[in-house]
């Protein structure tokens, strides 16, 4: 395989985005991404972006983003109706040709302006479970309820997740929800999806990420500390929530298998929108809490912007390690109800 | 043997609250008070209308707010002779892309005043509003074109938008 | 050619109808899918991971329903992957599923393509109405009948040029057992008395509305060492794309669309397309639309590629024969019909496209094109191996 790294990320503040639309959000973030490594849009070998028409309620809703790229003269560009850390997966496997050695990968979603939970009941069988309208949240609060039943996990195991994404968050400026709260505190608040907690499901947020690529000598040249993409893998589990186990996640054990997850990495940054969610990708992934940091931004508890967040679990996991304050990490996103699809990929540093 | 089942309908009701963008918020300010402003685009210099979130061209936010005029050239056109589920007029009716005099975009408008068989390309053209009490932030402020009584436009001058 | 060998081992597609009622989503998707399995000769545990593409989910009312299908796909515990890259969908996901084979990831890999339109209403799901957006949409059809008059106002081409595009790919239909339609009675009048629905375009001269699906496997060049059946070689893959509304771009004959040929020419080592190309599958859903890119592609001067209508030259029997199949005109399952092109084009090469067949066809072209007219995919197969 060809050595593919990141070289630049760049991120939209992830909140709650009601004057700039999808274009506005993104071109100051390409910009910021193309900027430090001296290059533009028109320098890319191959661009590609993740987003979904159905977040934004109207059909070719990516159409209008690609505008911020400024494709003229025309560019080598795809669009995968998935989180954006697929997109970089496709950029990866292009990359691996040979015959180009940069990519531009962006991603934009704005939750806010229909009611996402529902929409994303969209994404269920369409004749016997869809017609129901399980939102995200109840099928989220399933699984979660079966992870309490099984054992493996009670509420205080929840609550310690998202108290420890607040005060990671706390260091991250472009979060939403951050704050020094313990676990007894969240413990006291109300129910809301029994059992979970309004904390334990993720925020509704607007956000955009884009991340630049480039292979081997050239991504030597274009950063001092690049992040090599050691290795990536998806997989895929059944979708109805009915047919398997919810309390493990065998599509991302697969999936860190085949991506080669060291033992022990520095730092996790883990796409689980719900506390419960990363409790099982803990799990999955084999790691041990008190040798790797989980998600040291906050995750998707701290902000979730939906086709986002995935791929911007990568940004923050290259920020660390290009900063020096990790060497390596393993990474992840998830895309379908209860953590159906997973991506799990290892970054290192150079250094 | 029963019928077996070839359908089910089920509704899907969805509501969603548009972002237009800035830039868009300050287009439809500026046709709810009559007014068609472009926006140029500090790279490549053109001018565009409606406005949009940046020059696509270029990948740049517009800088420039520009003064359109109501009168235009039709640079190319369409005889549309059926109707679609959520919109009704008579027919046939003419569906023309417009460039503004001042802009550097077409805008699609719908054509009256001019029987189709006598639509031509590069003929000249005049906005005609709703009345004034129904302005709204909107585009379809502009009701549609109508011929105005100059020249034809030589074909050089618009080929470009075609 | 970029990276390593890679080669079509099978393909499969449904009949394409206006409706199939007797099918789920999952059911249309799988009955392409084995077909292009039996091709291949090739069990579901041979595949490695399934790339699927379609347009827009609210054609279905399914937000991403590759989630959904990947049990009907045989993608569980696989690597499953979704496209969407408006109406060239199917031919861009082919393309990244090349790509997988390409860059050596895996040794064969599904694709599939399809729309089932009969689901949900397409043509509501293209006209929601954004409250500050145009106003005025007059279907696919009013987006494009003023740039086909630009076409004929540049060009000077005859009228009926497009009368002829619909009879040929029409009767060319009627060797195709899969295509949509088939009009045993078509004639040149009928297309020309049939109503002017957006003028300059007459209801004849626009495609159907399909239900279909169509499938390929994919594989190394391993794989292919492993096939009884002939294999297509691919000689060269390209995308690009362009913006829509951007200022001065030229839609009538779009640079996008332009680059993206002479990309893929190169690469498969094409000098001169008309000579060595033997016949191409393009992405034509109204008629004017084939004179206009066999300029785009370079088959004919600008301005000239009516003249190839008008004088046979794109006929079954002509010196560059064009969709064989009966094209997007005679079959339109939205987010398959560019992988049809390709299909059919992969098809044409191992010689195995039946009773539409160019005889001895050793490279064909397949392109796909959406949007409004901006995002364009070509592919160039060939039954020998690429020497370049
Ligand atoms: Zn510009």
């Amino acid at each position: 395989m060809r050595d593919v790294a990141i070289v630049s990320f760049a991120q939209h503040s992830q909140r709650r985005e009601d004057t700039r639309n999808e274009v506005e959000m993104l071109i100051p973030v390409i910009r910021e991404a193309l900027e430090p490594i001296g290059l533009t849009s028109q320098d890319m070998g191959f661009t590609v972006s993740g987003s979904t028409d159905y977040l934004a309620g109207q059909a070719f809703a990516f159409v209008q983003a690609l505008d911020a790229v400024g494709p003229w003269p025309p560019i080598s560009e795809s669009h995968v109706e998935m989180d954006g850390a697929f997109a970089l997966y496709e950029a990866w496997v292009r990359l691996q040709s040979g015959d180009i050695d940069t990519a531009l990968v962006y991603s934009f979603g704005k939750s806010s302006p229909g009611d996402v939970a529902r929409v994303l009941a969209l994404q269920l069988e369409p004749y016997l479970l869809g017609p129901l309208w399980p939102d995200a949240v109840s099928l989220a609060a399933l699984q979660a309820r079966a992870l309490l039943d099984s054992g493996k996990a009670t509420e205080k195991d929840l609550a310690r997740v998202v108290s420890r994404s607040r005060k990671n968050a706390q260091a991250n400026p472009y979060a939403q929800l951050k704050g020094d709260i313990d676990e007894a505190a969240l413990l006291d608040e109300p129910l809301y999806a029994d059992p979970l907690r309004k904390h334990d499901v993720p925020p509704v947020s607007d956000g955009a990420a884009v991340l630049i690529l480039a292979a081997g000598d050239r991504a030597r040249e274009l950063s001092s500390n690049p992040v090599w993409i050691r290795g990536i893998d998806h997989r895929i589990d059944i979708q109805s929530p009915g047919s398997r186990d919810l309390t493990v996640s065998p599509s991302t054990t697969l999936a860190a298998k085949k991506a080669g997850v060291p033992k022990d990495p520095d730092i996790a940054e883990l796409h689980a929108p719900f506390s419960s969610q990363e409790l099982i990708l803990i799990e999955a992934l084999g790691l041990d809490e008190t040798r790797t940091s989980i998600n040291p931004s906050g995750g998707a508890l701290a902000a979730n912007a939906v086709m986002v967040a995935g791929l911007q679990r990568f940004g923050e996991a290259f920020n660390r390690i290009n900063k020096g304050d990790a060497r390596n990490a393993v990474v992840h996103a998830t895309s379908g109800p209860c953590l159906q699809q997973n991506l799990v990929a290892v970054l290192e540093g150079s250094n | 043997m029963s019928e077996p089942v070839t359908g089910i309908t089920t509704p899907i009701r969805m509501e969603y609250r548009y972002t237009p963008g800035r830039t868009t918020s300050d287009f439809l300010k500026a046709m709810k008070g009559g007014r068609m402003e472009g926006r140029r685009c500090p790279s490549c210099r053109k001018v565009y209308f409606p406005a949009r979130g940046g020059c696509s061209m270029c990948g740049r936010e517009f800088a420039e707010t520009v003064p359109i005029k109501e009168t235009g050239t039709l640079a190319t056109f369409a005889v549309v002779n059926v109707n679609f589920a959520n919109r009704v007029i008579d027919l046939p009716y003419v569906t023309a892309e417009v460039v503004f005099d001042g802009a550097d975009t077409t805008t699609m408008v719908l054509l009256r005043g001019v029987s189709p068989e006598e639509v031509r390309m590069g003929m000249r053209v005049k906005a005609h509003w709703i009345p004034k009490e129904e302005w709204d932030y909107s585009l379809a402020n502009i009701d549609y074109v109508e011929p105005i009584d100059e020249p034809d436009a030589e074909y050089d001058s618009y080929k470009d938008l075609v | 050619m970029s990276g390593k060998l890679a080669a079509v081992l099978g393909t499969g597609q449904t009949k394409h109808v206006s409706a199939r009622k007797d099918v789920s989503i999952a059911g249309l998707v799988r009955e392409a899918a084995d077909r292009a399995l039996a091709d291949a000769q090739l069990e579901w545990k041979d595949i490695d991971a399934v790339v699927v593409g379609k347009a827009p989910d609210m054609f279905e009312g399914v937000m991403m329903p590759e989630l959904y299908l990947a049990e009907a796909l045989g993608a569980l515990g696989k690597p499953m992957f979704r496209v969407h890259t408006a109406g060239s969908v199917g031919g861009s996901t082919a393309v990244v599923a090349s790509h997988l084979v390409q860059g050596g990831i895996h040794e064969r890999v599904l694709t599939v393509a399809f729309e089932k339109q009969s689901e949900s209403n397409a043509m509501w799901a293209l006209s929601i109405r954004i409250p500050f957006s145009q106003p005025l949409v007059a279907g696919a059809g009013g987006y494009f009948a003023p740039i086909v008059r630009g076409y004929i106002r540049k060009s000077g081409a005859p009228l009926d040029t497009g009368y002829k595009v619909v009879l040929k790919d029409r009767l060319n239909a009627l060797k195709n057992p899969f295509a949509h339609v088939h009009d045993h009675e078509i004639t040149y009048e009928k297309i020309a008395e049939s109503p002017l629905l957006w003028d300059p375009i007459r209801y004849a001269e626009t495609c159907p509305s399909s239900d279909g699906a169509a499938a390929m496997v994919i594989g190394s060049e391993a794989a292919a060492a492993k096939q009884d059946r002939p294999v297509a070689w691919i000689h060269g893959t390209s995308v690009k794309s362009e913006p829509t509304m951007g200022a001065g771009r030229d839609r009538v004959n779009p640079h996008a669309g332009r680059m993206c040929a002479q990309e893929v020419y190169k690469e498969a080592g094409i000098t001169d397309p008309f000579r060595q190309i033997d016949c191409a599958e393009i992405y034509v859903p109204f008629s004017w639309f084939e004179p206009m890119w066999m300029e785009n592609l370079g088959f004919a001067e600008e301005g000239t590629g009516w003249k190839m209508v008008q004088d046979g030259t794109t006929s079954l029997t002509g010196e560059m024969p064009i969709n064989m199949s009966g094209g997007v005109l005679s079959t339109n399952p939205i987010g398959a019909s560019g992988m049809i092109r390709f299909l059919e084009a992969a098809n044409q090469v191992r010689g195995m496209a039946g009773e539409h067949q160019v005889p001895d066809a050793k490279v064909a072209m397949g392109h796909a094109y959406g949007g409004g007219s901006q995002f364009f995919a070509m592919w160039v197969v060939g039954s020998e191996k690429p020497t370049s």
